[in-house]
């Protein structure tokens, strides 16, 4: 039931192409063959976009959110400089957006992936399996605990090397907003070098993706932090009814 | 100087890399975790509806498909209703997800879905669009995920009046969107990233 004077969720705001990387970008060499070259056909959102699966804060388990244990065996934890990465998932309308699904996956303190087909030599963390997840709360807060992932080399050019980062998976309320990124460490002097950075069209937008370290929360004696948001896109939101319902 | 729009930017794209599966899949990838992999099953219970199997391959501009990618879908149930917070028409089915997430096999390439064909679902002007699937293509090389849509080849008749189908400039490129039955309840959406069979990708 909506009152008089309520404003009504209308579709969301289209994505900012302009801002957002292309498609193609040779320096990345993989995206080459992996580029549509059509234009993409563009039209408003629907239903199929305005709406998004439902995960409950009951799925998660106790560990989910700790990197450091959630591998590990009883007693152990894995290996490297211990990290607390948090922050608030927000719409572009500056709102929190509560019960969004977050899952994040990185490289161990060495560089490692525990992958099949991971190659680099460093060893493999046997209490590290690097994954996690979490779901925003009514604030659309979300934190986890890990190590600080590794930078590692990657065949690319012939010496090209990733800054150390962890990916994120983001599922918001409508299919629409799905979005997966990655997070930088302030500081790193491996971010301005990376071809995958480079596909970032602007400073501001590799600001974006750099998360500074945030003395506030920081544990004493245990663990750094880093204060990380992301932003998803927004849904209008209309006190007058030039749109039919559902667009 | 005018007032400032205070809005926030969307966060930029990055690729999901080679390792997405350690993320979203953790199990498929040997890491034995949370119980299980996030939309495994579409079904948790007898479901309404036709059951169908949707199998498909994503290929690159070469031909070569891809042994990294993730892909997911989101539908409506067998009545059209989408199992969401966001539903304010009706109840879905109570068995269905609407949601599944599909590892490319590790070998082959090839993703698979068990669900159900997808209700009609109406255009914001009221009338009915086809019945279709939404996908989302994600893997290393892709800067920003790929949306595009699954229709049905035997819906013909839906298909012609569809209001984005319709509105295709080039409609030799329509069949790139179309599942192709390959016997009952089994269709087949391979997903082509570029060349002259290349699907059309969309920005919703």
């Amino acid at each position: 039931m909506n009152l008089p004077n309520t404003p009504r969720p209308g579709g969301f705001i289209p994505r900012d192409r302009s801002w957002q990387p292309e498609a193609l970008t040779p320096a990345y060499k993989t995206s080459v063959k992996r580029s549509p070259q059509a234009a993409l056909l563009s039209f408003p959102t629907t239903l199929s976009e305005e709406t998004s699966p439902i995960f409950g804060h009951n799925m998660l388990g106790e560990l989910d959110n700790d990197l450091i244990h959630n591998y590990a065996q009883p007693g152990e934890s894995a290996i490297g400089p211990r990290i607390i990465v948090h922050g608030r998932v927000l719409d572009e309308m500056g709102r929190g957006v509560p019960g969004a699904l977050v899952e994040f996956w990185q490289a161990n303190a060495g560089g490692r992936y525990r992958h099949k087909k991971e190659t680099y030599l460093a060893p493999l963390d046997p209490n590290f399996g690097g994954c996690g997840r979490a779901i925003t709360d009514e604030t659309g807060a979300y934190e986890f605990r890990s190590v600080k992932p590794g930078p590692y080399p990657w065949p690319n050019g012939m010496n090209d090397w990733r800054p150390a980062h962890i990916h994120f998976s983001l599922f918001g309320h409508g299919f629409a907003q799905r979005l997966i990124t990655q997070m930088y460490f302030e500081g790193d002097p491996l971010i301005p070098l990376c071809p995958i950075v480079g596909v970032l069209k602007s400073q501001e937008a590799v600001d974006a993706l750099t998360a500074p370290l945030d003395m506030n929360r920081t544990v004493p004696m245990d663990s750094l932090s880093y204060k990380f948001d992301m932003v998803l896109r927004g849904r209008r939101q209309t006190y007058f009814e030039n749109r039919k319902e559902g667009m | 100087m005018v007032q400032p729009l205070e809005y926030l930017k969307e966060s930029p794209s990055q690729t999901a890399g080679p390792y997405v599966h350690i993320g979203c899949t953790p199990n498929f990838t040997g890491i034995e975790m949370y119980g299980g992999d996030l939309g495994t099953s579409m079904k948790t219970g007898p479901v309404k509806g036709e059951e169908i199997t949707i199998k498909g391959t994503v290929y690159d501009g070469t031909g070569t498909p891809l042994r990294d990618a993730l892909i997911e879908i989101w539908q409506p149930d067998a009545a059209g209703l989408f199992p969401s917070a966001n539903e304010t028409r009706g109840a879905a089915d109570p068995n269905f997800t609407g949601w599944g997430r599909s590892p490319g096999d590790m070998t082959t390439g090839e993703f698979v879905f068990e669900t159900v064909k997808p209700g009609a679902v109406p255009w914001p002007d009221g009338q009915m669009q086809a019945p279709h699937i939404t996908a989302w293509i994600v893997a290393r090389g892709i800067n920003i995920g790929l949306h595009t849509r699954i229709y049905f080849e035997d819906e013909a008749d839906a298909n012609a009046i569809d209001p984005i189908l319709s509105r295709i400039e080039h409609q030799n490129r329509v069949p790139t969107l179309l599942a192709k039955k390959e016997k009952d309840g089994e269709y087949r959406f391979d997903i082509h990233l570029q060349g002259p069979n290349e699907t059309i990708f969309f920005d919703i």
